[in-house]
């Protein structure tokens, strides 16, 4: 259980990074928090030969408003998410979100950055991102880029970042007035990666459901954005929403994957099961909120 | 033989340098390297907690981080916290109620339920068992832990309360 041998460089501009990337190849990878490139290297799951410690790079750092989103940081920790005035305010999923994510003593050093680029399907970020409709912001060789969240994962710890590219952001858009937003989630044991979740937004005009996102997560081989199912309550009076084609069209449109304790049926019945409780519990919070 | 590099941190509150290899991780470092053996190590993957210590000001797992991260960085142990009246309470506590019997995991439970106690006003049970969740016990059950540990807020709460009063009528 211990990693093989590497050499480890601080690395304190993005110029020193490429051309460690350029020299290396595959073999040079980026530790951010290190909660789970460290357990996979333990385990000679990962073997790189350079680690490239991007926490002193420019620019990863901090949470910032700028005028319709939120600018994260790819190196804020969980933590900071968590205690930052911003997203309390403006995008709450996310605080909520951090709550069901491992232990307190890996929250204090897990990014976001590394979260996202990690892309195990049954973390919660992932699904967060892509119901709040958020964007990667992406640098690398070529400059920069942006990717909608919907298209940046391609599948079981596979996403959309190109040799020596890094995630330096998230841009998250601020949630307008009347949006409604909650995750839940089955675990075994508090703390675990998901069986099965989901990260559901709402977005409500005049009593009426205008527009919806759910991304559900522990589901599939990547969180994924169930689209029928989100079509079926646009137009729902919010007071009355019945959840049950919502949950129709989801069990037809996902391809659930067996992960070490369930299989796909189960998983089915599972985020179909999920679904309604965590619909009902929107509705019945946004009720106390208004009454 | 991997080649070492000096590593120079604050440890327990003294700045200190030792030479380690790069993918000596944290908790091996204080163990093998410094000789703090409070910290103690598991699993070596991030799952049982037994070898949580401080960086930063918060806890974090020692296994999870290669002693070269931890240049510069501000590192307590349980070691270092020997004076410290909220930890003296939690091991007072833990002895009087059994919250350990091989006693692997009582560090890292030490660490973290400190860490709660002191981000916490009104500490409660399913808190205290949600952030306690994070460390494996392969003997107690648990049960006595979370007791220990909210007895341990119970009587830090209790001398806060008079040192609150005496300042009152010193005051007055
Ligand atoms: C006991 C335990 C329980 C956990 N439970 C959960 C859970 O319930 N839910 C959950 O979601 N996660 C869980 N995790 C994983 C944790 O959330 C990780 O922190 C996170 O997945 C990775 O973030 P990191 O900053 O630690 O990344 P690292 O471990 O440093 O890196 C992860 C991967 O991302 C790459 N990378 C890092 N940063 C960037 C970047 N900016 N750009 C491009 N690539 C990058 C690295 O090269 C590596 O391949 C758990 C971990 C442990 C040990
Ligand atoms: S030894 Fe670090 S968590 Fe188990
Ligand atoms: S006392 Fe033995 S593992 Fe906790």
């Amino acid at each position: 259980m211990k990693a093989a041998p590497f050499d480890y460089v601080r690395v304190s501009c993005f110029e020193e990074m490429q051309e460690i990337f350029a020299a290396h190849g595959d073999d040079a990878q980026v530790i951010a928090g290190g909660q789970s490139l460290i357990p996979a290297m333990a385990m000679r799951m990962a073997r790189p030969s350079v680690l490239l410690d991007i926490a002193g790079l420019p620019g990863l750092s901090g949470i910032e408003d700028t005028g319709d989103a939120i600018r994260i940081g790819a190196m804020a920790r969980y933590v900071d998410l968590r205690e930052s005035a911003l997203l309390a305010t403006h995008v709450p999923l996310i605080r909520d979100a951090v709550a069901l994510i491992a232990h307190e003593a890996i929250r204090s050093r897990g990014t976001i950055g590394g979260n996202l680029a990690h892309a195990d399907p049954a973390s919660e970020m992932p699904a967060v991102v892509q119901a709040l409709d958020a964007r990667i912001d992406i640098r690398g060789p070529e400059g920069q880029r942006s990717v909608p969240a919907a298209e940046f994962f391609l599948g079981t710890y596979a996403v959309d970042l190109a040799p020596g590219e890094i995630i330096v952001s998230v841009t998250v858009p601020k949630a307008p007035a009347g949006r409604l937003s909650g995750i839940q989630e089955f675990v075994r044991r508090s703390g675990d990666y998901a069986s099965a979740g989901g990260a559901f937004v709402l977005d409500v005009e005049n009593g009426r459901i205008a527009a919806a996102r759910l991304a559900c997560f522990g589901v599939c081989d990547r969180a994924v954005l169930a689209e029928q199912a989100a079509a079926t309550l646009v137009g729902q009076e919010l007071a009355a929403l019945d959840p049950e084609p919502a949950v129709k069209a989801l069990a037809s449109e996902i391809e659930p994957t067996a992960d070490l304790h369930n299989g796909p049926a189960t998983k089915r019945h599972l985020i179909g099961v999920l679904t309604k409780r965590l619909l009902a519990d929107m509705v019945s919070r946004s009720g106390k909120a208004h009454g | 033989m991997d080649s070492v590099f000096p590593i120079t941190l604050t440890l327990n509150g003294r700045t200190v340098t030792h030479d380690a290899p790069q993918r000596m991780t944290l908790a091996d470092f204080l163990r093998q390297t410094v000789g703090l053996t409070a910290t103690h190590i598991g699993c070596e993957h991030g799952v049982c907690g037994a070898c949580t210590v401080y960086v930063d000001g918060r806890i974090a797992r020692g296994c999870l981080m290669f002693a070269i991260q931890a240049e510069g960085c501000d590192i307590r142990t349980l070691e270092g916290l020997a004076d410290d009246e909220r930890m003296q309470a939690l091991q007072k506590h833990f002895h009087a109620r059994n919250a350990l019997q091989c006693g692997f995991c009582t560090s890292g439970m030490l660490l973290t339920a400190h860490q709660y106690l002191g981000s916490q006003e009104e500490p409660s049970r399913e808190e205290a068992r949600e952030y306690l969740s994070g460390n494996y016990c392969r003997c107690t059950g648990y049960q006595a832990i979370v007791e220990a540990t909210l007895a341990a807020s119970d009587e830090l709460a209790a001398k806060a309360g008079c040192k609150d009063e005496e300042a009152g009528r010193a005051e007055a």
